[in-house]
């Protein structure tokens, strides 16, 4: 799983803290949308898209209702495509009654740069017209280079760009964590 | 993957599956409202038609456009190539009008891979169909549309049994297929009359049969090929009636393939000749279909040869392990 750093990185969110957040989040998402009726999740591949599902869980537990879920896979619209050899492609997975005129909540793990929620807007209007958009993130390390900011974060965590942060999510990794390690080699190739 | 795709056999199992998966998504952006994708903006994708061609060529076309490409159609009839000009100075020509890929379709087998491997030219090449030679785009729709049917996403084809009847001498189509579908892990088995097989088939990865009554009821797919009337230039079987005969495909014999079986044809058909109207219009043959995926395909094969700085790299790699891989 991508560079270990020369010290073992350590947690900052267990899985009780995630679960405690995600029901947070869920619960500022029907605060301010005044219920969930037009709300649709969104998650950015991979682990976003399961955050998406639990969200989408924790809201209709919440509103009795049920929350149309789906994926958005972002990588055709990356500014950084020529940096690399072409990249496999994931799934994007739209609910059936679309996007327009509705509340679409975007749900990724890490937000960072925010490169890829700039590619994810490109994407989400190509496929409809939303009535708003929203980002909810697990982590917000900092460090951003684009004006993108998030409605609902996880937790805030100062970083240095020699820091990495890694999400582990049950269904992807076997458990629920996020770790902070130190890479090595520059940050310069991030 | 290599950087031209000028052969089934270019592709590994993993390439292949890489292509194939990347058309499933490729496939659902002809369902969204606005079909087009800005990955290769600002890239030139040059499509060399020295032969007749329709389907293949518009289907390139929309490929790449939808895929924001700028595409320059180059055919030899009214162009210089029929006052004289030579293959390499066609090619030195687009070199200087800055082609990131070449799609070539050719009369001659080889001159795809005389353009790609002769330093005329610097972008990839891709083979649009080359004399009797191959057709690598037109086997990965049809194992495209054959996965579709017959075993799912992310799959391949092991131990399917496919069917290719017909004019396998002449065919591109069925050479491509032969390797890729062989890649795939599928069983092929090839029927024709002895005279329109080419030397050499049986050290190809298939069997041969001059049956196709014996072989209809254990196929999971039957592929009918086209008889190249203009390629027929001696007396390859007696009469069209014969031929149509012992290998057409028809009701009757439709009816002996498996519930699940499907009927392809990669067109254009001769209606009566290897197929007759009746399964050509019955909801079980996939010709149209295999059009429709031939731009999804498509668009999957420009994708991975110029999406990137290099073609992708088919190692089975999940797409964002962490947030650090770039944002």
């Amino acid at each position: 799983m991508g560079t270990i750093g020369s010290e073992p990185s350590r947690p900052v969110l267990e899985a009780p803290d995630i679960a405690r957040v995600l029901t947070r989040i869920a619960h500022e998402i029907v605060e301010r949308a005044k219920g969930a009726d037009d709300v649709v999740l969104l998650g950015v591949p991979t682990r976003g898209v399961h955050l998406a599902r639990r969200l989408a869980d924790k809201l209709d537990e919440i509103t009795g209702g049920k929350v149309p879920v789906g994926s958005l896979d972002i990588t055709m619209y990356r500014d950084d495509l020529r940096l690399r050899p072409a990249r496999a492609l994931a799934r994007t997975d739209i609910p059936a009654d679309g996007v327009d005129g509705r509340l679409v909540v975007l749900v990724d793990d890490v937000l960072f740069s925010g490169r890829t929620i700039r590619a994810a807007l490109d994407a989400l209007g190509d496929i409809g017209r939303p009535r708003a958009v929203q980002l909810a993130v697990l982590v917000d390390r900092g460090h951003r280079e684009l004006p993108i900011r998030a409605d609902y974060v996880g937790k805030n965590i100062p970083t240095s760009l020699r820091e990495t942060v890694k999400v582990h999510l049950t269904e992807e990794d076997g458990r629920d964590c996020v770790l902070l390690g130190v890479r090595d080699g520059s940050p310069a190739d991030e | 993957m290599k950087r031209h795709l000028i052969s089934a056999a270019d592709l590994t199992r993993d390439d292949a599956l890489l292509v194939l998966d990347t058309a499933e998504e490729m496939a659902r952006v002809a369902d969204r409202p606005i079909k087009k994708l800005p990955t290769l903006r600002g890239r030139t994708v040059v499509n060399l038609f020295f032969e007749d061609s329709t389907r293949t060529r518009i289907s390139f076309e929309a490929a790449a456009k939808r895929l924001s490409a700028d595409v320059i159609n180059f055919s030899a009839k009214g162009s210089s190539v029929s006052k004289g000009e030579s293959l390499k100075d066609t090619a030195l020509t687009l070199e200087a009008m800055g082609a990131d890929a070449v799609v070539i379709r050719h009369h001659m087998s080889g001159a795809p891979h005389r353009l790609a491997y002769s330093d005329w030219i610097g972008g990839s090449v891709v083979n649009a169909g080359d004399g009797t030679h191959e057709h690598p785009t037109q086997a990965l729709l049809d194992a495209f549309t054959m996965r579709r049917h017959l075993s799912g996403p992310g799959r391949d084809l092991a131990g399917r049994r496919i069917t290719i009847v017909g004019d396998v001498l002449h065919s591109r189509v069925a050479r491509s297929n032969v390797l890729l579908l062989g890649t795939l892990g599928a069983e092929v088995t090839l029927v024709a009359p002895p005279t329109l097989l080419p030397i050499g088939v049986e050290d190809w990865p298939c069997e041969v049969s001059y049956d196709l009554d014996a072989v209809l009821a254990k196929s999971d797919a039957v592929m009918m090929l086209r008889v190249q009337r203009e390629r027929m230039n001696a007396a390859f079987f007696p009469t069209e009636r014969e031929y149509s005969r012992r290998y057409g495909l028809d009701g009757l014999r439709m009816a002996a393939l498996p519930e699940h079986a499907v009927v392809m044809h990669p067109g254009p058909m001769n209606r009566g000749m290897e197929i007759t109207a009746e399964v050509a219009d019955s909801p079980r043959c996939t010709a149209v279909e295999q059009v429709k995926n031939g731009v999804s395909i498509r668009m999957a094969v420009l994708y991975l040869l110029l999406g990137g700085a290099e073609p992708a790299v088919s190692a089975p790699a999940p797409a964002r392990t962490e947030e650090n891989n770039q944002a």
